[in-house]
This record gives structure tokens, C-alpha cells and sequence, in this order.
């Protein structure tokens, strides 16, 4: 049996398992998504590669599901469950409706199939369905509470993707009329060479496409509504993977398997990259509402991914892969952090708040590490990450668009210090004087994603070797 | 191809009314046609298989389904509500005229001369690679269809309370954050966007 398959048949199963009208089941649905999502990460750190395709022994025909990993799959396939274990707890500890949990939980393992499967495909349409499966469960997510935001905020997310992917479907029709198949080993053999109008247009279309789902200046519209309205668990999942799985990913596997490296489109990447940057570092620093800040700052380090890609070398495509790993990690750091002080606090404006660090120690320490990691200070991770994709710029002669990436880094810094110092330092405000530290299911996800950040950061010699280099090797 | 022309344009009206019409009645007649010009389409482009599903399933099967949920929950639509449409017809035509200006932009740019475009397989090729090549494709349709599942769960269910946190029930409203509504801070505009507009709570009262 192919193990890849494995993560997309357990939880479908699974789901309809848990669906199955028996009352003790909807108990099971947080023990069974956290039990999957630590399998996966398990998994994914654990298990060497040549065993995720080997074929064990025919079940059921499922070991012909054209279904490959490879070193840039684990890395998502790692995110995606580590995001879920962040999600999950803060998702269900807010929620206090049982069935709204249930749908939260039901979702989020949908959610989390797709995105394996985008992870894990190795053909356009499929690549497209599953993306499809992540923008129907995240419209539904952004919507869970049914109040007037969060209906507002899907409905956004519905027709911006709904653009996208259309536009996504439409370049895959035009390149399997002129390849005669979808698969990313046919389409690549046609481009090779190839100098037509038809083709180009349709690589232009598809790439509109993924930045719009990326949330990348001048298509992120959609994006600060559909964070800020998003109950707690959601925000955290969609600033953790969403946009990244269904953007940033794809458009990494489009140039590593699809387009190859080097190509037109580079510039066009750079420049979108470094807008993307500048802008949403801007915007981020008039936000009064904790977690739109957080949401225009998710949209300038998508930057950093984009500008990365544009680099066109291999060191730049390692950079896009770990920078897009780290921000997972420190963004929902973030976001646990703003449900834990919405939780606490019952608000979200910036400027009530203040030194709520005295009754909530662990997330003003924990939000710390995050924005210093989001900001490039070593030895945290965030810092390997910039550093890498600068270095990367720079080494592929766009020294323009690199000095504009380090110089970002200080509007980054400059903004989260001000959330920092309004939020968490300072004097206490009188009304959050009785205001107590959050429990144990926020309590655990900051803390872990804390010593992931500082982990990955002073052991980088270690991710250097068994992380970077061989995604640096597959390409060749 | 002057016959596909016309369809496509009388398909865009069609496709159009469907979205704009307030009436829910019309709207589903609409989406009906659009569904037959389809189909329409699809039967002159080579591809009788999608053609027949295209009409049984959303011209038919659908139409029905529409039907009779609008029955059963008799949604009521005033003859003024109706009429509004009528002052969104300007914004229709222009809109057309728009979307068959891009389409012809597309047409002239797309296509190089002398590109050989692959004929659509025969019928029974299709089935074939229906269930031998696009195996995960299914899978993946699938999961939509549980997620489309879960959507209505989520949105249509009747009798589920609208959250409320324990004396942060307002914050979900707004989206300045501010502790009370009627706070030190009222007669202030408060907008973290300005481009936000009226989804604000408070705007609310005034752009409705």
C-alpha cells in the first residue's frame, strides 16, 4: 500500500466514520483529528522517503493512485499537521457549541485531505480539484459562526476563489489542448522549447490564479476580512496553511516540476514579491484590530516567499520552502496568541490593551519569540529563512530587489515592536486587572510552537543538512 | 462558429439573469437555460457524453431539486423588491458589453494561426478514462461533495443559537474592537480599512 495514499483514505474514512449517527462518536472527532494530525507530523519527520512510495501490497486497488512524495511534499505534509495540532485545541476551546465543534472538526480534517493531496499529486487537474476541496472547507470555516463578519469574510474568500480557480481551470484547459495531458511530466515536455503565444498565456493565467488564492498585492482583498472575521481555531489555520498550501506551494511546484527554473516569469515574481512586501508591512502598521495587523503582516511575508521564487536559483526555491515552513510556525504562533488575549480580554483593539505580559506571562513571552522570528532576529528561525532568501536575491543579481527585502525586515520589526508594546508591555490597563493567563489548550500550542521557532533557529546547521540541501538536490 | 457565438452570447444573458434576478423562482428558470445552452454547446464541440450529464443532471435534476425547495419553504419576494431589478439593468447591459469586449480580446490575442488543437475523444474513451485514469480526481470530488455537505450543515441549519462568548460577544461585531458600543469613543468613525465600507456594524444603520 502506498503510504502516501494512506493520508487521504484515513481521514475520509475517518470522517464518515465519525459521521455515522451513533452519539459517542462526536466525543471521539477532537481525540481522532489530533491522533491524525501527530501521525502525519510523525510521519513526516520520521519516515525516509524511499518508503513513502514503496508499494507494500495491493489494497483494493489504491496502490494505483497516482499519489508520489517527494522532499518539498514533506515539508507541507509537516506544516499542514503541525498547524492542526495548533488549530484544533484553541478551534475547540473556543467554540462552546458542541455541534459547531463537531463541524470545526469535520472541516478542519477535510481541509487538511485536500491539502495533503496538493501536497502529494503529480497532474494539473488533480492539483486543481484538491484546491477546490481546501476553498470549499475554508469558505465554510471563515463562515462557522454565522454571524455578519464571518459570513462576509466566506463570501469574500467564496468569490475570490471562486475567480481563481476559474481562471487556474481555464489555463489547465488551454495546456492539456496543447500538451494532450495534465500530468506535470507532459505538460514540462511541451514547454521545453516551446515559444508559442498559447502556452505562455496559459502559464501567465494559472500563475494570476495562485497569486490571487496566495494572497499576493494586487490580489489580496479578500485576505485581511477573511482572517480577522474567522472564529479563533480558523484564523489560525488559514494564517498557517491555507494561503500557503493553496498559493505559495503550488506555485513553488509549478516552477520545481512544471516550468523549471529558470523562467520568464522571474521578473514579473520579483517584482510582485518585493510589492508584496513593502505594502503589507505599510498596512500593517495603521491596524488597530490585533488580528488584521496580523493578517496584512501574513501578506508581506508571502512576499518574502514570492521574492524568493524570483530568484530563479536553487538556494532561492530552498529559501521559499523554509521560509514558508517558518511562517507557518511563528504566524499561528501569533494568531494562538491573539485568540488567547481575545479569549482573556473580550477585545481585540490594540489601544485598550496594555502590560498584559503581568497577568499573562507565558503568551506575552511566547509572542516575543514570534515577532522577534518573524522580524529576522537570530538565532531564531525566521532569521535563517531571511537570511537565505536575501542571500538568494542578492546572488542572482537583483540587488535592488534584495536591499528593499532587508530594509522591509525594519518595518516588520517596527510594527510588531508597537503591537508589542501596546499589547503585552507598558502599564497595565485598570479594566484587565483581574484578567488571568489562558488554559492548557492554548497554553500547549504557544509553548510548542515557541520551541519549534527557537529549535529550528539554533539548530540550523542540523535543518541546513537534512532539510535545505536535499530540496536543493531535487532540482538538480 | 457563428452558431457557438450566438449561444455563448444568449448563454451569458441567461447566465446573468440567473445571478441578478431577486426573484428565486426566475432565477432557478434561468440557471436552468444556462444549463440547455450549455449543454447545447457541448453537444456541438465534440462532446456528447458531458452534453447528456450537463442536461440531465443541472438542467434537470437540479431545476427540480431548486423547485421543489422553493415550494416547500414558500420564500416570499414583494413586487417591489422585483422591480429593484429593473434600476441593475443598466449595469447588466454594460457588463455584458464588457465581458463580450474581454471575450474578443481573447479570441484575437489566443490563438496563433495554425495551431492543430487535439480533437475531444470519443465517447467510449471517456468513460474509460473516467474510472481507470481519473481515479483520484473522484476521490477528490468526494471530498468536495462532504465539504459542500458540511457547508450547508454549517449555514442552513435551523435552530442553531449565533455565538456568544461570555461577555465578549459583542468583539465578533466589531471590528474596531472597542469594548461597548456605546463606549467613550461613539460619534467617532472608527475603521481600521477605509475600504471596508459599510461592513461595519455601526455603518450599518446608516447605508442600509
Amino acid at each position: 500500500m502506498v503510504v502516501a495514499a494512506f493520508l487521504i483514505f484515513v481521514p475520509l474514512i475517518g470522517m464518515i466514520t465519525l459521521n455515522l449517527p451513533f452519539g459517542f462518536l462526536k466525543r471521539l472527532a477532537f481525540a481522532y483529528a489530533m491522533t491524525m494530525a501527530a501521525c502525519q507530523a510523525a510521519l513526516a519527520i520520521f519516515l525516509p522517503l524511499p518508503l513513502w512510495n514503496r508499494v507494500l501490497m495491493p489494497f483494493f486497488g489504491l496502490e494505483t493512485l497516482p499519489l508520489t512524495v517527494d522532499r518539498l511534499s514533506i515539508v507541507l505534509l509537516l506544516t499542514v499537521a503541525i498547524v492542526m495540532l495548533a488549530a484544533l485545541p484553541v478551534g475547540c476551546f473556543t467554540e462552546r457549541n458542541e455541534n459547531r465543534k463537531f463541524e470545526f472538526i469535520c472541516l478542519t480534517i477535510l481541509a487538511a485531505t485536500g491539502m495533503n493531496g496538493i501536497a502529494m499529486v503529480h497532474d494539473l487537474f488533480s492539483l486543481y480539484v484538491f484546491t477546490e476541496v481546501c476553498a470549499v472547507s475554508f469558505c465554510v470555516l471563515i463562515a462557522l459562526t454565522r454571524d455578519r463578519l464571518g459570513l462576509e469574510g466566506g463570501f469574500k474568500y467564496l468569490v475570490l476563489s471562486a475567480i481563481a480557480s476559474v481562471i487556474m481551470l481555464t489555463a489547465i484547459a488551454l495546456l492539456l489542448m496543447t500538451s494532450g495531458s495534465t500530468s506535470f511530466a507532459t505538460v514540462q515536455a511541451m514547454l521545453i522549447g516551446n515559444s508559442s503565444a498559447l502556452p505562455r498565456v496559459a502559464v501567465a493565467a494559472f500563475v494570476v490564479g495562485l497569486c490571487i488564492k496566495g494572497g499576493v498585492v494586487p490580489f489580496h482583498g479578500w485576505l485581511p476580512d477573511a482572517y480577522t472575521a474567522a472564529p479563533a481555531g480558523v484564523s489560525v489555520l488559514m494564517a498557517g496553511i491555507a494561503t500557503k498550501a493553496t498559493g505559495v506551494y503550488t506555485l513553488i511546484r509549478l516552477f520545481v516540476s512544471v516550468l523549471g527554473r529558470v523562467h520568464q516569469l522571474q521578473g514579473v515574481l520579483l517584482f510582485l514579491g518585493a510589492i508584496t512586501i513593502v505594502l503589507g508591512a505599510m498596512a500593517a502598521f495603521g491596524q488597530r484590530d490585533f488580528k488584521r495587523m496580523l493578517a496584512y503582516s501574513s501578506i508581506s511575508q508571502m512576499g518574502y516567499i514570492v521574492l524568493s521564487l524570483g530568484a530563479g536559483s536553487a538556494l532561492g526555491i530552498a529559501g521559499a520552502v523554509f521560509h514558508l515552513f517558518n511562517h507557518a510556525i511563528f504566524k499561528s504562533q501569533l494568531f494562538v496568541n491573539a485568540a488567547a488575549v481575545e479569549e482573556q480580554t473580550g477585545t481585540r483593539n490594540m489601544d485598550v490593551m496594555g502590560g498584559l505580559s503581568a497577568r499573562m506571562p507565558v503568551t506575552g513571552a511566547t509572542s516575543v519569540v514570534a515577532f522577534l522570528s518573524t522580524a529576522g532576529v537570530p538565532p531564531l528561525a525566521g532569521f535563517w529563512s531571511k537570511l537565505i532568501v536575501i542571500v538568494a536575491v542578492w546572488g542572482s543579481g537583483n540587488r535592488v530587489y534584495a536591499v528593499v527585502a532587508l530594509l522591509a525586515s525594519l518595518l516588520t520589526c517596527a510594527y510588531f515592536l508597537s503591537m508589542q508594546r501596546r499589547v503585552f508591555f507598558g502599564p497595565l490597563a485598570e479594566q484587565f486587572k483581574n484578567v488571568r493567563e489562558v488554559r492548557l489548550p492554548f497554553l500547549v500550542p504557544e509553548i510548542v510552537l515557541s520551541l519549534i521557532t527557537i529549535g529550528v533557529g539554533v539548530f540550523f546547521p542540523r535543518v541546513l543538512n537534512s532539510f535545505i540541501l536535499p530540496i536543493q538536490s531535487i532540482l538538480g | 462558429m457563428v452558431i457557438n457565438l450566438v449561444l455563448l452570447g444568449v448563454l451569458l444573458i441567461t447566465a446573468l439573469r440567473a445571478v441578478m434576478k431577486r426573484d428565486i423562482v426566475k432565477s432557478a428558470i434561468a440557471l436552468a437555460l444556462t444549463s440547455i445552452i450549455l449543454s447545447a454547446l457541448m453537444f456541438r464541440l465534440g462532446s456528447p457524453l458531458a452534453a447528456v450529464f450537463e442536461l440531465s443532471v443541472c438542467g434537470g435534476l437540479i431545476t427540480v431539486i431548486f423547485m421543489c425547495a422553493i415550494s416547500l419553504t414558500k420564500p416570499q419576494v414583494s413586487r417591489q423588491e422585483d422591480e429593484e431589478v429593473n434600476t441593475h439593468s443598466r449595469h447588466f447591459g454594460v457588463l455584458m458589453v464588457l465581458l463580450i469586449a474581454a471575450a474578443g480580446v481573447l479570441l484575437m490575442v489566443g490563438i496563433p494561426a495554425g495551431t492543430v488543437l487535439p480533437q475531444a475523444a470519443a465517447d467510449a474513451d471517456a468513460r474509460s478514462v473516467l474510472w481507470n485514469e481519473r481515479q483520484l480526481d473522484l476521490l477528490g470530488q468526494t471530498l468536495v461533495i462532504f465539504a459542500g455537505f458540511f457547508g450547508i450543515l454549517v449555514l442552513f441549519k435551523e435552530g442553531v443559537p449565533r455565538v456568544e462568548k461570555n461577555g465578549a460577544a459583542r468583539m465578533r461585531d466589531d471590528l474596531s474592537g472597542e469594548l461597548e458600543p456605546d463606549d467613550t469613543v461613539t460619534g467617532e468613525e472608527v475603521h481600521s480599512e477605509p475600504s471596508a465600507g459599510c461592513s461595519k456594524v455601526k455603518a450599518e444603520k446608516v447605508c442600509e
